[in-house]
């Protein structure tokens, strides 16, 4: 999913142009795999994995490879279908400058959604 | 040139509420058994928007709903800008019971949602010669907090926005884009620290636990009707309120969130319609 993440943003005008004004660098941990997702005026400019253990960012949203797979369902199962849900179940951690992140919460939520258009590949 | 012009007519009120004078806007559409709709928290009115547009409904209701005082057109009273804003039980009891009394609603039908699915059972126990009956919506005697609510009032983040994202999740997956992007609308244009102020009620003053075994369903019948998709009032979270109150009826509602009546206007009606009819019959 992570794979496509850029091309989802990117592609979406309306997303880009919601983001505009969001310069981050957001740890995104799914199981025990991280990636460094480099969001600059709203695109993804790059997705970095993490190496060696070593990893500087912002903020971080941390869930398990099952939490995302469901997730990234094109029709999630009730609370396992918003960020905030996962929080409250215990299975979603955010972490860092959370003013940062919750300032672009929107945004954010919108497009770590965006994989759930591609139906069949979680 | 086609118009549409809608059967809603909006008006404003001055009436004081606990001592106090309030400058209160309502909406109201129909004739017939006064059903008197509470929205959310952070929103106003507007949620019952295609209630007040649904024939079937104002045939044989007059739906009224008003915006609590911070919200929408109602303006906050005169002093506001040396308050914070909290939402109590008792404020909210007697803001409902003074707008009810103004507008001289005879044994009127409560519907609230949200914090004002939570208020109808406070006042179905403390008001039950009052009500003809009370629907909640997402109701349930408590939500313990879940998140740090000083997020949703900070001067360097957008209320309007975080207010939005907040609930965007709320709202079901499966909900018309119009209906979910207009009931986040309503919520980006709430004032300032509004929303947070009602979840004082929602989630620390507004334990309403103790009175539910007194609530005699009997005198004021009971409606308990939750979304499936509602991770805040949870559907467990209903049934287990219900368990404590004998004589209420629930309904779970497959594929709805936490904005019912707003977020899916047309599923919402169809869960609604047979509360409606038992009530009228």
């Amino acid at each position: 999913m992570i794979e496509h993440l850029q091309e989802l943003v990117n592609g979406n005008p309306a997303l880009v142009h919601r983001g505009r004004w969001t310069n981050a660098d957001m740890l995104l941990e799914v199981g025990d795999r991280g990636h460094v997702v480099a969001i600059r005026q709203g695109r993804i400019e790059a997705v970095r994995p993490v190496e060696m253990n070593v990893s500087k960012w912002h903020f971080a949203i941390r869930a398990s490879t099952e939490a995302w797979a469901e997730f990234w369902q094109p029709m999630p199962k009730p609370r396992h279908h918003d960020l905030i849900a996962l929080i409250r179940e215990g299975k979603m951690r955010f972490e860092g400058d959370l003013d940062l992140l919750m300032a672009n919460l929107l945004y954010l939520k919108l497009v770590l959604e965006a994989p759930r258009k591609l139906e069949g590949t979680a | 040139m086609s118009v549409a012009i809608e059967p809603i007519t909006g008006r404003y009120m001055q009436v004081d509420i606990h001592g106090r004078p309030h400058r209160l806007y309502w909406e109201e559409a129909g004739s017939g058994i006064p059903l008197l709709c509470l929205h959310t928290a952070g929103s106003d009115g507007r949620q019952y928007r295609a209630l007040m547009n649904d024939p079937a409904v104002t045939d044989r209701f007059r739906v009224i709903a008003f915006d609590m005082p911070w919200h929408g057109k109602s303006s906050p009273p005169e002093g506001w800008q040396d308050e914070e804003y909290l939402l109590t039980t008792d404020g909210y009891v007697d803001l409902i019971m003074s707008v009810s009394r103004a507008l001289e609603l005879d044994r009127p039908v409560v519907m609230g949602c949200s914090i004002g699915g939570r208020v109808v059972l406070e006042l179905a126990w403390r008001h039950a010669a009052h009500f003809r009956a009370a629907i909640g919506l997402q109701s349930s005697a408590f939500v313990q907090r879940y998140f740090d609510l000083a997020y949703l009032h900070k001067p360097h983040i957008h209320g309007g926005e975080v207010c939005a994202a907040y609930c965007y999740g709320l709202v079901g997956p499966g909900a018309p884009a119009r209906h979910r992007w207009e009931t986040l609308w309503h919520y980006m244009q709430g004032g300032p620290g509004v929303f947070k102020g009602d979840l004082h009620f929602y989630s620390i003053d507004g334990d309403v636990s103790k009175s539910l075994a007194e609530i005699d369903t009997a005198r004021c019948p009971l409606y308990l009707l939750t979304g499936e998709y509602d991770y805040s009032c949870t559907p467990e979270a209903t049934r287990a309120t219900a368990a404590h109150i004998p004589g209420a009826e629930v309904t779970i509602m497959e594929g709805l969130g936490h904005f019912p009546m707003s977020e899916d206007p047309e599923k919402f009606r169809g869960y609604l319609a047979p509360v409606l009819d038992r009530i009228a019959s």
